[in-house]
């Protein structure tokens, strides 16, 4: 595992913080939590945990952008004042994005060109997870771990400070397990912050807290 | 913000092109609607040429929104959309790109297709010529139109019927101009250039509002 970590040369993470206060989720009918805040440093990882259907991956969408808090609000701290959030954050869902009568390389070229400040060229990126020579390959052939090393890439090929993470490692064998958590060790060393829900344990290192929600009201 | 749209519009357009995305449904809808055309009414040569404006428009026009009702589904589904809200692109931006891809797969090749279908339907060569002018300045505007049918289509998972439903009305100024510009460059009295003119104006707001208000459908689904 060895990213040449160029974090810290453009711009610095250092002093980046993701906090969310007094957040309240509530789909249809149901509040699945209120009053929850908390907040992620530059080098934490913030594991969201509890039983299914009790808002993780509502509560991700939610620090994304992608829904919109019902009170309450999330925010990245400590940011340059003019970048808007969401080119600062990978949303990593249950869904890989690719498009199977693309090739892989492809897949991830697209992605590197369109999510911009760019990190690792798509055959580094590739290399990172394991798909090294499977470039070529359109993405309907890779099996569904594949898929989603492929999707993971994808965090590689744009360098940004916020990773949220929804079960990521959903079809990884424990070999790629492990290697995806060193990739979350290496993100949180160069100054990145991590927000991720997940059952399977993952070692994200020291920087790592949980936070457990409680059961739906 | 240049080099993230035409990525896009690449994309889109490969996507359209490789097996399965259905860039040539368009062109064979539309000639099975114009050669199907002469067997219905008759040999009369001068009546063909008469409607002959009109059916190639109407098949223009509904051959245009084929495979719109997939263009926002797919990546809803696949979570390309929730991929695409983190780039560097404004989710309007986004929209317009995935239109110009549509339109570069499916409305272009109609515009190259329309002279020899009108050669069917005894169109003369000033109505050719009028016909193309109004496709390549009319159908862009359908397919922009075509873009708010489809962001509903794909944040609410229903299916092309809302497409019809929801496009066709606001299609409708765009079919009326347009045959009545190519119609009065082939009899008059009215010059061409007035209701081209007007045919321009609508598909330039077209341009403008189908991208936005397809990117406010998107927004307000999530």
């Amino acid at each position: 595992m060895c990213i040449a970590p160029n974090a810290g040369l453009d711009d610095s993470w250092s002093g980046l913080a993701f906090v969310g206060e007094s957040l309240a989720c509530r789909r249809g009918t149901r509040l699945l939590f209120e009053n929850l805040s908390f907040s992620v440093r530059s080098g934490e990882a913030l594991v969201v945990t509890g039983a299914n259907g009790v808002g993780k991956s509502s509560l991700l969408r939610l620090a994304a952008g992608l829904l919109t808090a019902t009170s309450g609000r999330a925010r990245l701290e400590g940011d340059a004042a003019d970048t808007r959030m969401s080119e600062r954050t990978h949303y990593l869902g249950h869904d890989d994005a690719l498009k199977a009568s693309l090739t892989v390389r492809e897949n991830l070229g697209f992605w590197r060109a369109v999510l911009g400040s760019q990190g690792l060229p798509v055959e580094d990126a590739l290399d990172e997870v394991g798909l090294g020579g499977l470039g070529r390959l359109p993405a309907m052939v890779l099996s569904a771990g594949q898929k989603r090393r492929l999707a993971i890439a994808r965090l590689l090929v744009s360098r940004r400070p916020l990773w949220v993470l929804d079960e990521p490692t959903t079809a990884l064998d424990a070999q790629a397990q492990a290697r995806f958590a060193a990739l979350g060790r290496t993100h949180l060393q160069a100054g990145g912050l991590i927000l991720a829900a997940t059952h399977t344990p993952l070692d994200f290192g020291p920087g790592a807290r949980e936070l457990r929600l409680g059961a739906p009201r | 913000m240049t080099a993230p749209f035409l990525a896009l519009v690449h994309r889109d357009f490969l996507l359209a092109m490789r097996a399965g995305g259905g860039a040539g449904l368009g062109v064979v809808f539309f000639l099975s609607v114009v050669t199907v055309v002469p067997f219905a009414v008759g040999p009369d040569l001068a009546l063909l040429a008469r409607i002959a404006p009109a059916i190639l428009w109407i098949g223009a026009m509904l051959a245009s929104l084929i495979g719109l009702e997939r263009l926002f589904a797919a990546d809803v589904e696949d979570g390309s959309m929730d991929a695409l809200a983190g780039a560097v692109l404004p989710l309007e931006l986004v929209t317009a790109a995935k239109g110009l891809a549509h339109w570069l797969a499916t409305g272009l090749p109609l515009v190259v297709a329309a002279p020899f279908l009108a050669l069917m339907l005894n169109l003369d060569l000033p109505g050719i010529g009028a016909l193309m002018a109004t496709l390549l300045v009319g159908t862009p505007a359908v397919t922009a139109l075509g873009l708010i049918g489809a962001a509903f289509a794909g944040a609410f998972r229903r299916g092309g019927l809302l497409i019809a439903v929801l496009v066709l009305p606001l299609a409708i100024p765009v079919l009326i101009f347009a045959v009545s510009a190519t119609n009065a460059a082939i009899t008059g009295p009215v010059p061409f250039g007035t209701p081209f003119q007007v045919l321009a104006g609508l598909s330039l707001f077209a341009l403008v509002l189908g991208p936005v208000a397809a990117a406010a459908a998107l927004r307000a689904a999530r």
